[in-house]
């Protein structure tokens, strides 16, 4: 495990939110970040390109000139019912175009073998890369890499994580989440 | 397990409806590499030389290159491989975009299609699934359409479409294949496309492909992508800003076009305008492109931005590729907004943006001269644009005069007769080439124009300057970082090449110069062929990111297998020789080796000679320009020998 989760699992007062900036303009649709993420995440590393297992996929549609670098979000079990359509500059862009979901109305975020759901990590990894592995293989700018420090309210984080836990609780039961607690702080200490 | 290659073709037979997947020889990857080597040797074994090239028994193959879907920027490329009903030799078009990569991420290294289909398919290759789907409704339909359709229709806009337009089926002798961004184009082989009924090839992948050695290959690539920044900080100087960077020319990009205007011929290939390029053209033709370019395009994996898309007003997107919008406009003498607009309906129609404006100057010049008239071209216009339209309509159909035109100049002059040969005049191996008309005969692309197969300049040129450069100092601060050269020794023939006096051309370079550096040119083409690379990184620009002595830890680190510059000079040796012994089957001889007539206006007969004399010599070939039985078998290609003996083309 990474400090850098551990720093958004305990409340401090201050983390480091990474952010990638993406300038859909300056895409030239090469797909290099595609390329990058893929081979990053494959065991061993670097051993194989699969655009298709990619954390990062450009949306594109030669036709209406539609190229546009998504980044995988969570997971969601359903599909949204009210979907969004933007149109931009006159171009009439997909449903869901700049959704992050790994979502089932769509293949998009989805391990090919096994239908998981992949999302981005920001290529945390032990030691930590710099600039991620997509960013540093988009030549075109598009992808520009930000960190920058953020104040935490500690109530507020702790009110988010009674949201979660409580959440948690509905879906599984108490006895169930204090057991696997107790797993995961013995897990922890070994 | 194999690496950075599948190990596996999809062999397709249109005939019979046939769909089987193939496991490939590793031995043959030792030998060939891949891409263009193993589809020479695919059409060496398979297609017997007497086959017509639009009769079934022909094999079109695409294929990867061995490169292609491993992290290797820029290797991209489809290569296209078949017998071209122009030429009557061997086709190797290739494209870039991303399709090879999609077949490779598919399970495939090629697809290899023989037979023909009854009614017109296209061919989804959906990983292991496969599928030959009817395509009736089609039918007529532009590339740029059919793609649009494919992709509603399979409901996916992820595939990747190769298509024929209305050229391709109606078998014109310079149909292309369109791929959205990138086409491949030359030599006639989206005739063959039609011929066998096939509209299109779709493909979805979805596979790894590994790599033999991971660490080792992203230092190499990070390696190579620091370098494209370093050039791209840097451009060279000396030579057309539209040269000075890597990739292909960076024609949507830099306005400047001084270079092709001035120094190409407009029309049928005649017409230098030294005095062409004004501040006034300069500034309208600036206003014309970035009017209409809407964003720069890159192909697979590669960061160069070499291509842009183009919304003209009232007209489909397409994507403009290098230089396609000059070649219209200056055979028909006309404005590059004409360019624009005419280039959309050729990528639509599917054809070849050298070959097609120039047959259409060529009718036009004949229209003139008097030897076609109203009788075979009723209806004929006026202006040189609609001439061009209406000519480019007939031919894409193969209506009327159209039918003729549609064979290419060669052919066609032949079929019209009366004088109509003389105006054939830009051919070599009956193929229409760029409109150069120059002064005084350049050493090594006298043998490049004439001995090159793949029939195109900018397919064997590269890497060493087009010309000397003005001063000693220059030329002492362009070899400086030169670490490209296969030879220390080419650094001084170039420091020592001068504009004039004793050491110019036509003698300087000498006749062994000019062989050692023309074969180094070509082998650097036939590795990125087989490699599936970009030759705008590579075997085309001066100084590119990859070259014959980083190449070999690249593949290495790629495949696994240990290739160092001697192995895969082999390996580029024997694809070469091969494909000589294929055209040597099908007919090629010496005399059909010469550049255009008036190619150049100072010619001489003794030094070219000379130079072929000394060129098949140092290739390991005999005065008819066929590989020795001693070559062959230094190559471990006896089999090539055996069959060029028993045919009569070698001695027992
Ligand atoms: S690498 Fe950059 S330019 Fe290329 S597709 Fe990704 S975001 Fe676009
Ligand atoms: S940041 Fe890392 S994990 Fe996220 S898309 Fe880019 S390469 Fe993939
Ligand atoms: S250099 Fe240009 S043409 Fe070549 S692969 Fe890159 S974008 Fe495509």
């Amino acid at each position: 495990m990474s400090g850098e989760k551990k720093v958004e699992f305990h409340v401090h007062k201050k983390r480091i939110i990474k952010n990638i900036k993406i300038d859909v303009d300056k895409c030239n649709g090469c797909r290099a970040c595609e390329v990058a993420c893929s081979l990053f995440h494959a065991r061993p590393k670097y051993s194989s390109n699969n655009p298709a297992r990619s954390r990062v996929r450009v949306i594109r549609d030669l036709v209406n000139d539609i190229y546009v670098p998504v980044f995988a979000g969570e997971y969601t079990p359903a599909e949204c019912l009210g979907r969004d359509k933007y149109v931009i500059d006159g171009k009439e862009y997909d449903e869901c175009a700049f959704c992050r979901a790994s979502c089932p109305s769509r293949d998009l975020f989805k391990e090919p073998d096994s239908g998981l759901p992949l999302s981005c990590d920001m290529c945390e990894s032990d030691p930590p890369i710099g600039e991620p592995m997509c960013v540093q293989w988009c030549l075109a700018d598009a992808l520009i890499y930000e960190e920058r420090e953020e104040e935490v309210e500690e109530g507020v984080a702790a009110g988010d994580m009674e949201i979660g836990v409580e959440a948690l609780i509905v879906k599984y039961g108490l006895e169930k989440i204090a057991e696997t607690v107790g797993r995961l702080s013995k897990r922890d200490k070994n | 397990m194999r690496y950075a290659e599948t190990g596996y073709n999809l062999e397709v037979d249109l005939s019979r409806g046939s769909i089987d997947r193939v496991e490939t020889d590793p031995a043959e990857t030792e030998l060939y590499l891949g891409g263009l080597g193993t589809n020479a040797k695919l059409l060496w074994d398979r297609v017997p030389p007497e086959t017509d090239p639009l009769a079934p028994e022909n094999l079109l193959i695409f294929s990867t290159g061995i490169l292609v879907g491993t992290p290797a920027p820029g290797a991209n490329r489809t290569i296209i491989s078949t017998l071209s009903p122009q030429t009557k030799l061997m086709a190797y078009s290739m494209m870039g975009g991303f399709f090879a990569p999609e077949l490779k991420h598919a399970g495939y290294d090629k697809i290899v299609i023989r037979g023909k289909s009854p009614n017109l398919v296209y061919l989804w290759i959906n990983n292991d699934k496969v599928e030959i789907r009817d395509a009736s409704h089609l039918q007529g339909k532009g590339t740029l359409q059919t793609s649009q359709m494919i992709r509603q229709e399979l409901k996916d806009p992820n595939v990747q479409i190769a298509a024929i337009g209305l050229a391709g089926e109606n078998r014109v002798f310079f149909a292309s294949i369109e791929q959205g961004k990138s086409s491949a184009s030359r030599a006639g082989i989206g005739a063959v496309m039609g011929s066998k009924g096939l509209k299109a090839v779709v493909v979805r992948g979805k596979k790894d492909v590994n790599i033999a050695h991971p660490a080792k290959m992203m230092e190499k690539c990070n390696d190579i992508l620091d370098y494209i920044k370093v050039r791209d900080k840097n451009p060279l100087g000396m030579v057309p800003p539209i040269l000075a960077g890597l990739g292909s020319p960076q024609e949507m990009r830099i306005h400047d076009e001084e270079w092709h205007t001035t120094n190409f011929a407009w029309g049928n290939s005649r017409t230098r305008r030294k005095d062409f390029w004004t501040e006034d053209v300069e500034k309208e033709w600036t206003k014309t492109s970035e009017d209409v370019r809407e964003r720069f395009l890159s192909c697979y994996n590669c960061p160069m931005s070499c291509g842009a898309s183009v919304a003209y007003p009232g007209l489909q997107k397409y994507m403009m590729k290098c230089y396609s919008k000059l070649t219209y406009t200056m055979a028909s003498f006309t404005d590059l907004d004409f360019g624009f607009r005419i280039v959309q309906l050729a990528t639509d129609y599917g054809v070849d943006s050298f070959t097609c404006p120039q047959t259409m100057a060529f009718a036009i010049e004949l229209y003139e001269a008097g030897i076609l008239t109203d009788a075979e071209m009723p209806g004929f216009p006026a202006d040189s644009e609609g001439r061009f339209f209406w000519l480019l309509d007939k031919i894409v159909k193969r209506e009327g005069i159209g039918d003729i035109l549609a064979d290419g100049t060669y052919w066609a002059a032949l079929r019209i007769g009366k004088g109509a040969e003389a105006y054939a005049h830009n051919n070599i191996k009956k193929h229409e080439q760029l409109p150069l008309k120059l002064g005084m005969l350049n050493p090594i692309y006298f043998l490049m124009y004439s001995t090159g197969e793949k029939i195109n300049i900018t397919q064997i040129e590269g890497q060493f300057p087009q010309a000397p450069f003005p001063t000693r100092a220059d030329r002492e601060d362009f070899v400086k970082d030169w670490v490209h050269v296969p030879h220390e020794r080419f650094k001084q023939y170039f420091l020592d090449w001068e504009p004039r006096g004793e050491n110019s051309n036509p003698y300087y370079p000498t006749v062994q110069m000019s062989c050692e550096l023309v074969d180094w040119m070509e082998m650097m083409h036939y590795v990125d062929d087989s490699v599936g690379m970009c030759a705008g990184l590579s075997s085309f620009p001066l100084k590119p990111a990859y070259h014959i002595h980083n190449y070999p830890e690249v593949l290495s680190a790629a495949t696994g297998l240990a290739i160092d510059e001697e192995a895969l000079s082999r390996m580029a040796r024997r694809t070469r020789t091969l494909i000589r012994a294929i055209n040597i089957r099908r007919g090629l001889t010496r005399d059909d080796e010469k550049p255009p007539e008036d190619h150049w206006k100072k010619r001489f007969p003794e030094l070219e000679k000379q130079l072929i004399d000394e060129y098949y010599k140092f290739k390991g070939w005999n005065e008819k320009g066929i590989p020795t039985s001693e070559s062959l078998h230094e190559l471990s290609m006896d089999f090539v020998a055996d069959d060029l003996k028993k045919r009569g083309y070698l001695e027992e």
